[in-house]
């Protein structure tokens, strides 16, 4: 009998929310919290610290001040406060996601928990948002830790539109910790030792990270004429280069939070001069302007996050409970 | 079926071309306990998981509690309680936490979760270790906070699979009381498990599993007719007469074996009828002018009906 033909009752979302609780609970009071909230500050404080000693001593007057001590990167350090997130978001995420669900297995609580009234929907997605949330308020109490040392060091106040482009950074990075916490469920699902779905996970990481750039680049170079005929080879090839970096999550978040950040980033890609006849070099665009430009990378990062859940709610359907 | 708290018909499960559980009929009353026994691999906690919807099911229907599991596993699951084989706690929560996620799943209202909570761990003599870390239980401790998730949840039917497996035998002894107090409280009680004389003891029906089969079911007394042929032995031990002859004259007396050493003027017989015999033998004992030095009811052992089974199945194999 094929699971899709049995209708069944009741709400798949009974026990939601006991199981996002605990989840929650869970991680904020565990070691393991502890240990990656060093890690942010140790990854964190650097750059920022740095950022700020260098802003400090620019004379013009930068309208977009406060959201230079995310982007700038300063020369002792060598990365950005973002560069240093897009390090420290997966590894936040993978922290909390390799085991969440092997690690009942393992424990022998899986079968317990799933002869309660609640259907595994529930289990993996109240594990899903609990770990999101976990991560969420870690970003948020980030990003008011900047804040607050921009204000103290700095002397002035965010203005309104930088404080508005900000939690539309905080919205992206949540996105991309969604990414990489849904990457690590799946392997959590897939594999019975939280050993090997770490270890998967990072490889994924890594992969992304070091190894895709450079295939992307290979493969572009492959498909490129030894000699242009046309623009319309040349904007084709050079399309052909951006989606497929666009595959990595990496570079989705790097491409949103650039947009947002730098006000002045007119085109998250590959531009003709033809395009940019009218526009005023190194001009901020407004917000919504803005927004507009990075909504293809978000909905990117939403719609990896939601592919790799509906996957690993998929496998997690049929596998076995018993130890 | 208002008395059937289960009941499965042809329920299957195929493992690719291996029958895992092959085409049971099941009927467990209610207020009863049902020892579900067998070999290991022999199927049973597949047929327990089917029944609490935690697996697939291949073919044939079962029915808890008038509910299906594969439809609507949230209604069977609301109602029976689970103790799986080598159960697992959270070890970083303390008991009493444990069961608070428990009540939270089962949508107890918070303002009775805490008091039922506290009566579950006294009723299984945990109330001493509330708030200790599960990490510090032992295993006998672990089966026991198990069954007091069942109390706490006030299920119609209990579910053990291999409760006492791991356990000493005083631990066991203790488990085995709890379950005879579920029963006390109008709950079904379905347990699968190795240790026959235990098992014994409490249940009042039994199936055999073996290969996916059920071999026998019934009360201990009908399996041992099955297996052990019928009859009803029992022990005489007396002096002054010849037992032997003063016994064969006992209608319903098949046969009169001496058990263990014979001393000159007595000893013991084991007594095989067709019913018990035991007091029309005592009559029969003192009117030759003997004098009876003890009786027994010879309860066949589950253990020897088990072997003599599987050694029976073996040889026909
Ligand atoms: N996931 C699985 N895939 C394939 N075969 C399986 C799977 N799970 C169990 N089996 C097979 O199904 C049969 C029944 O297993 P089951 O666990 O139900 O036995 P059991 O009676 O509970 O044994 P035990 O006393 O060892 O617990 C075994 O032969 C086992 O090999
Ligand atoms: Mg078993």
């Amino acid at each position: 009998m094929p699971r899709s033909a049995v209708r069944r009752a009741g709400s798949p979302f009974t026990g939601l929310r006991p199981v996002f609780m605990k989840e929650l609970s869970d991680h904020l009071s565990s070691v393991r919290m502890l240990v990656l909230t060093l890690f942010v500050i140790v990854f964190g404080a650097l750059p920022v610290g740095f950022a700020l000693n260098d802003l400090r001593n620019v004379v013009v007057s930068d309208p977009y001040l406060f959201l230079r001590i995310f982007t700038v990167t300063p020369e002792r350090v060598g990365l950005s406060f973002i560069e240093a997130l897009n390090f420290i978001i997966p590894l936040m995420a993978i922290g909390l996601g390799f085991d969440s669900i092997n690690s009942e297995f393992n424990r022998r609580t899986l079968s317990r928990v799933l002869s309660q009234p609640l259907y595994r929907d529930a289990l993996l997605l109240g594990k899903f948002l609990g770990g999101l949330a976990t991560l969420a308020v870690a970003l948020v109490a980030l990003w008011l830790i900047v804040l607050g040392a921009g204000l103290l060091l700095l002397g002035l106040p965010p203005r309104g539109v930088e404080v508005a482009r900000g939690i539309g950074f905080l919205v992206v990075a949540i996105a991309y910790g969604g990414v990489w916490l849904a990457v690590a469920m799946l392997f959590s699902v897939i594999f019975r030792s939280t050993a090997t779905s770490a270890l998967c996970s990072l490889g994924l990481w890594l992969f992304f990270l070091i190894l895709w750039p450079m295939i992307a680049s290979v493969i572009t170079v492959g498909f490129t004429p030894s000699q242009f005929t046309s623009i319309d080879q040349m904007v084709a090839v050079a399309e052909l280069g951006q989606a497929l970096e666009r595959l990595s999550p990496n570079i989705l978040f790097r491409e949103a939070v650039v947009g947002l950040l730098n006000p002045e980033t007119r085109s998250l890609g590959f531009m003709l001069p033809m395009q940019m006849r009218g526009a005023i070099p190194g001009a901020p665009l407004p917000l919504d302007q803005s927004l507009i430009l990075i909504w293809p990378p978000l909905t990117g990062l939403i719609a990896g996050m939601i592919v790799l859940f509906t996957v690993a709610y998929i496998v997690f359907q049929r596998e076995e409970v018993r130890a | 079926m208002a008395d059937n708290v289960i009941e499965a018909r042809g329920l299957l499960k195929l493992y690719g071309s291996q029958r895992a559980v092959d085409a049971i009929d099941l009927e467990i009353h209610r207020g009863e306990i049902f020892g579900l026994l067998g070999p290991n691999g022999a199927g049973k906690t597949t047929a327990i998981l089917m029944m609490l919807g935690l697996t697939e099911i291949s073919g044939g229907s079962v029915e808890v509690l008038g509910f299906n599991p594969v439809r609507e596993p949230l209604e069977v699951k609301r109602r029976v309680g689970y103790l799986p084989d080598s159960v697992g706690f959270y070890d970083h929560l303390t008991a009493r936490e444990n069961l608070a996620y428990t009540a939270r799943l089962l949508d107890i209202p918070r303002s009775q979760a805490g008091r039922r909570i506290m009566e579950a761990l006294e009723s299984v003599k945990l109330a001493d270790v509330v708030d200790k870390r599960v990490a510090t239980f032992s295993r006998g401790m672990r089966q026991r906070l198990g069954i007091a998730e069942i109390v706490m949840k006030q299920a119609e039917v209990a579910i053990l699979d291999e409760p006492t497996s791991g356990l000493d035998p005083h631990a066991t002894f203790e488990l085995l009381e709890m379950i005879r107090g579920l029963k006390r409280t109008g709950v079904a009680v379905l347990l699968s498990s190795h240790l026959l004389d235990r098992v014994q003891s409490v249940c009042d029906r039994v199936a055999l599993f073996n290969k996916g089969k059920i071999a026998l079911m019934g009360t201990v007394v009908q399996l041992a007719n099955q297996v052990l042929g019928a009859g009803h032995p029992i022990l005489v031990e007396a002096q002054g007469i010849d037992v032997a002859a003063a016994l064969r004259g006992v209608e319903g007396v098949q046969s009169v074996v001496p058990e263990g050493p014979q001393e000159s003027g007595g000893g013991a017989w084991r007594v095989m009828a067709d019913r018990d015999v035991r007091a029309a033998a005592a009559q029969r004992i003192v009117s030759a002018g003997g004098s009876l030095t003890r009786l027994a009811d010879l309860q066949p052992s589950l253990e020897e009906v088990y072997t003599r089974y599987f050694q029976e199945a073996r040889h026909a194999a």
